[in-house]
């Protein structure tokens, strides 16, 4: 049995950000960092490997120095990554990548015990399609949103949470499931897991790789594979500051209630 | 698939809304798009058609007519009674097949995004997920730019293609889906230029619902198309469906928000409890920032921001919030924004229509007897 | 010299970084207040191979070096000097001799459970009447046929309560003088052992400090670490590497003043200006960073002797004196720059403050350092 992880680096949103004056992100600016629904797609295949034996594979599409964010989670117990890097894969969208990783996916193989994981969304694009577009392009059964996974032989029983609640839902392997943070808590590292990592096996698939797959195919692939086209990006307008009362005391807080009241906010 | 060309454009007319129910009720979501697919369908100058799938739902089918829709194509089955993602697609990309919509607007629900990408990956179209605003008609969207955007004024008036594939491709009849990214420190606005539908789900609570119109609801057609869809077609089983237990905040309906953010740490259950207090006295509803719900200080249906929930409240107090931007982007359309930080250079003040700078354990119980006293005045 | 860390030593430390911040800091303050054990944090370290870091995988331990251990400390220290001596006594002051003194036998039955965090490991040197002077060593030990029965009692002894496997020293040969301390393995199980009162510190107060009582307490003859007569000698080499320890837990705490004073300086506002915008708080910080990252220098430099297994006594020993005064001194201003709130506990730099005192006086003072120092320079 094996369990296949898709990852992505993405830049650290939380912190400060940059915008170049162009309009676009001023990434160098930003630490990388592992996607975080991602992580937790990592912690519940590697629970599942503690419950299993199976083997957990992690597969990233990204640069080449995204191999560091891979060994990362070697050293969190994962037995092997592939990094999918190529010249070609670039500037694609969420269609595109899905194909892409998709093809990635089947040359590492998807047999009838394997399950496929990937975070519910990353945090650059916020889109939560890559995981679901994975699942068709390779006609698997998907299971979205998973806040629960239990498995007994085949059969997974998933609670997949909705706005105002959940759905418990069954689903046989092969599959596809995007797991949200509710899942679980990501484990750290392990000292052991750090120096250990960069003697796993780790592979690159470039396009010579992926090549001969029905899904990879200039037109399907980058730019000029993807559907979408960025019309134009901006940066909103900043709201200009309001008032900073003076104080933070009794009067203050009345002169504020006082300005509320008069203007009819309260 | 054999006679359906995704990239025969001009065979791509109407926008299509799904309509998302969850046991025979509708999803308010749906209301709002249906709202927001009429002004898109008329700049158009096409129908505005609600797809509506489920096991004895017709009932609700009419009322999607009182807020702009033309017709309603209704797909009934048992097979169809709670949702799946192998059920819905197929019957969704058969019907879309058939009838060939050129817009189909999802609404970003849990549902709508599991079902939105999966559609597009089968039908081979683009999706732009989550989107916060919508265009077609070049000049309505050009307004838009200038009053949500820094773009110069130069750039704006000249927007009117976009390099597709190596050759200038007019946008006027595209859709412009616009939505934030990198935790709404830019927006985008994206194009599906060569293919059909172009597909978009939209941030619930974004978009306006139109006042109802019960003659429009009268007038509205509705079309039941042939499907197939058996057991075969359905991979995953759904055991049950559990309504959450507890109430959760509705955030999106709620005329005053009360946030609290990291500030709160050194006593969080004394923060809280300082939050629901002034909430009580204004009439509104406890939020937080992602921090609180991260740390498990409050339940995820309580978060404001990027990856929570998008708010226009009259009033929005943040207590003991930096103002990161991923919140701002969740409620700085607030009509009236207080803000209480120790912090004088916390960025929330720089959004803050009234900036309090202090502790917030000590300001608001101060907070709370100057609105009491205040309203007692009036 | 190579001041670059190794791709695993940048990860090993972010990794200490996210676990300090996340899982050891939310209880520096509880810890402190109510001088408790962080029992729950070292069972996590104990999982992630925190507590047998540079010991090879063979006996239990993560496979690391002795930089990534010195780097533990002081990531923790950071944030909790509670929870980096923990680390350090258990790691430098038993895992250690055993390791580098211990038969294979010995290896095989302690270091898995040592090192995998299963069980805490302490040292008993120190005597009531034997601290700085550790050669008056007043417990004995005498040999039974097949075991020794030890009498007397440990003082001070970090982590004494909690631990279950003791390195502890006593006279076989009350004649010999430094040739008659021998060192044992001790089990907190063994007849005749007991550990006495918990002592209320000033500092580190979440680290369990407390006596060992040995009446007639019996050993087995297998559990004499190294011969009969080497124990100052192992003492000696023991404390060596425990001085990384102790300078790498030094260095945290003021690294740590540091960031806390950087943060809050720039949010106190005084005079309608942040207090970071006054000279007098640029040249401060400037000074504690400058003298934290030259203790940092040093621990790494002994740190990295003690991997190649160079001559590192002197190297540690300046690298303890000097980070233990940096500590002291940068953690003291750091309240300073605080005013009347770092003086509060609602702030963390008075702890940091407390706790760093304890690393100039703990194996060996600041002056037994000088004495190390100097008797490496000749100076007589």
């Amino acid at each position: 049995m094996k369990i296949i992880v898709c990852v992505k680096q993405v830049p650290d949103t939380s912190g400060k950000v940059a915008v170049n004056p162009d309009g676009t992100l001023n990434r160098a600016s930003m630490a990388a960092i592992t996607n975080p629904d991602d992580l937790n797609a990592v912690e519940a295949a590697l629970a599942l490997k503690e419950q299993t034996g199976a083997e957990v594979v992690v597969v990233s599409m990204g640069p080449p120095p995204a191999e560091g964010m891979l060994r990362e989670i070697i050293a969190r117990g994962a037995d092997r990554a592939v990094l999918v890097s190529g010249r070609e894969f670039g500037g694609s969208d969420t269609y595109a990548t899905s194909q892409i990783l998709a093809s990635a996916i089947s040359k590492i193989g998807v047999e009838s015990e394997d399950i496929v994981m990937c975070g519910r969304q990353a945090i650059d694009g916020d889109t939560a399609q890559v995981g679901p577009q994975i699942a068709e392009k390779l006609g698997l059964p998907q299971v979205s949103y998973a806040a629960e996974i239990k498995k007994d032989g085949d059969t997974l029983t998933i609670k997949r949470m909705l706005e105002d609640g959940y759905m418990t839902i069954k689903v046989k392997t092969p599959c596809l499931i995007t797991c949200i943070k509710e899942l679980n808590t990501p484990r750290y590292m392990s000292v052991d897991g750090i120096f250990e990592c960069y003697s796993k096996p780790y592979e690159v698939f470039d396009y010579n790789t992926l090549k001969d797959d029905p899904l990879i195919d200039p037109t399907t692939i980058g730019l000029k594979g993807s559907p979408t086209n960025i019309l134009t990006s901006f940066t909103p307008p900043q709201k200009g500051a309001g008032m900073m009362l003076e104080g933070a005391d009794k009067e203050t807080c009345e002169k504020l209630a006082g300005i509320l009241a008069a203007k009819h906010i309260i | 698939m054999s006679t359906f060309n995704n990239t025969d454009l001009a065979a791509f007319k109407d926008v299509w809304v799904f309509c998302e129910q969850r046991q025979g009720v509708m999803m308010p979501t749906s209301y709002e798009l249906i709202s927001e697919g009429r002004k898109l369908a008329d700049e158009l100058g096409v129908e505005l058609c609600g797809l509506l799938l489920g096991d004895n739902v017709e009932g609700l089918a009419k009322e999607l007519g009182g807020y702009g829709a033309d017709k309603v194509i209704l797909c009934e089955s048992p097979l169809l009674k709670e949702y799946t993602t192998d059920g819905y697609t197929k019957v969704i990309c058969d019907v879309i097949e058939e009838y060939k919509p050129e817009i189909m607007l999802i609404g970003a629900t849990n549902i709508g995004r599991d079902l939105g990408p999966r559609c597009a990956a089968r039908l081979h179209t683009g999706l732009c997920a989550d989107c916060t605003h919508l265009d077609v008609d070049m000049d309505i969207y050009r307004d838009f730019l200038r009053s949500a955007s820094t773009l110069p004024e130069e750039k704006i008036a000249g927007l009117n293609s976009a390099m597709v594939l190596g050759q200038k491709h007019d946008v006027s009849r595209d859709l412009k889906m616009t939505r934030p990214a990198f935790g709404g420190h830019l927006m985008a606005s994206i194009i599906c230029p060569r293919f059909r539908p172009a597909m978009a789900t939209v941030r619930p609570g974004v978009m306006k619902k139109a006042p109802f119109d019960q003659a429009k609801a009268d007038a509205c057609q509705i079309v039941k198309p042939n499907f197939s869809l058996t057991e075969a077609d359905m991979s995953t089983q759904v055991v049950e469906v559990v309504k959450a237990a507890k109430k959760l905040v509705d955030l999106i309906g709620a005329d005053v928000v009360v946030s609290v953010g990291r500030g709160i740490s050194k006593d969080v259950q004394g923060g809280i409890k300082l939050a629901e207090e002034l909430a009580e006295v204004l009439g509104g509803v406890v939020g937080g920032s992602r921090a609180t719900i991260d740390s498990g200080w409050l339940s995820a249906d309580h978060q404001v921001g990027q990856t929570g929930k998008t708010v226009h409240p009259k009033i929005y107090v943040a207590l003991g919030i930096s103002g990161a931007i991923q919140h701002k982007a969740g409620m700085q359309d607030s009509e009236c924004i207080i803000a209480v930080n120790k912090n004088e250079t916390a960025p929330i003040f720089e959004i803050a229509d009234y900036g309090i700078c202090g502790d917030l354990f000590k300001v608001t119980p101060m907070l709370i007897d100057a609105i009491k006293a205040a309203k007692a005045a009036k | 010299m190579d001041f670059h860390l190794t791709r695993e030593q940048e990860m090993v430390r972010k990794m200490y970084r996210e676990f300090a911040e996340t899982e050891v800091k939310p209880l520096a303050e509880e810890i402190d207040e109510e001088e408790r054990f962080p029992m729950e944090t070292v069972e996590k370290m104990g999982k992630l191979g925190m507590m047998g870091i540079y010991f090879p995988k063979q006996y239990g331990g993560a496979g690391g070096d002795v930089l990534s251990y010195a780097m533990c400390v002081e990531e923790l220290a950071k944030v909790c000097g509670t929870t980096a001596v923990i680390v350090s006594a258990h790691t430098s002051l038993c895992c250690a001799p055993i390791f580098e003194h211990g038969t294979e036998e010995q290896k095989m039955k302690y270091l898995p459970d040592l090192l995998s965090g299963k069980k805490i490991g302490a040292f008993g040197l120190t005597e009531p009447n034997a601290g700085t002077d550790a050669s008056g060593q007043q417990t004995t030990a005498v040999l039974d046929g097949d075991h020794y029965v030890l009498n007397g009692s440990k003082c001070f002894i970090t982590n004494g309560t909690v631990a279950e496997t003791f390195v502890v020293f006593a006279m076989t040969d009350t004649k010999l003088g430094n040739h008659g301390i021998s060192a044992f393995i001790v089990e907190k199980s063994f007849p005749g052992f007991s550990v006495g009162k918990h002592e209320k510190k000033m500092g580190i107060r979440g680290s369990s400090t407390c006596d060992l009582i040995f009446e007639d307490c019996i050993v087995p003859k297998e559990n004499l670490l190294g011969k009969e007569g080497q124990g100052f000698k192992i003492a000696m080499m023991t404390l060596d590497g425990g001085r990384i320890g102790i300078a790498s837990q030094a260095l945290g705490l003021g690294e740590g003043a540091v960031n806390e004073a950087i943060k809050y300086t720039q949010e106190r506002i005084q005079f309608k200006k942040r207090l970071s915008q006054f000279q007098n708080t640029q040249f401060q910080l400037a000074d504690m960073h400058t003298r934290m990252q030259a203790a940092q220098y040093l621990v790494y430099a002994a740190a990295m002797k003690k991997q190649n297994h160079e001559p590192y006594s002197m190297d540690a020993a300046m690298a303890k004196l000097f980070a233990a005064e940096a500590a002291s001194d940068v953690t003291r201003r750091a309240v300073q720059l605080f005013g009347g709130y770092g003086y509060t506990r609602e702030y963390p730099v008075e702890r940091m403050m407390r706790d760093a005192k304890i690393t100039e006086i703990y194996e060996g003072t600041s002056e037994v350092q000088r004495m190390v120092i100097s008797s490496h320079l000749g100076v007589k």
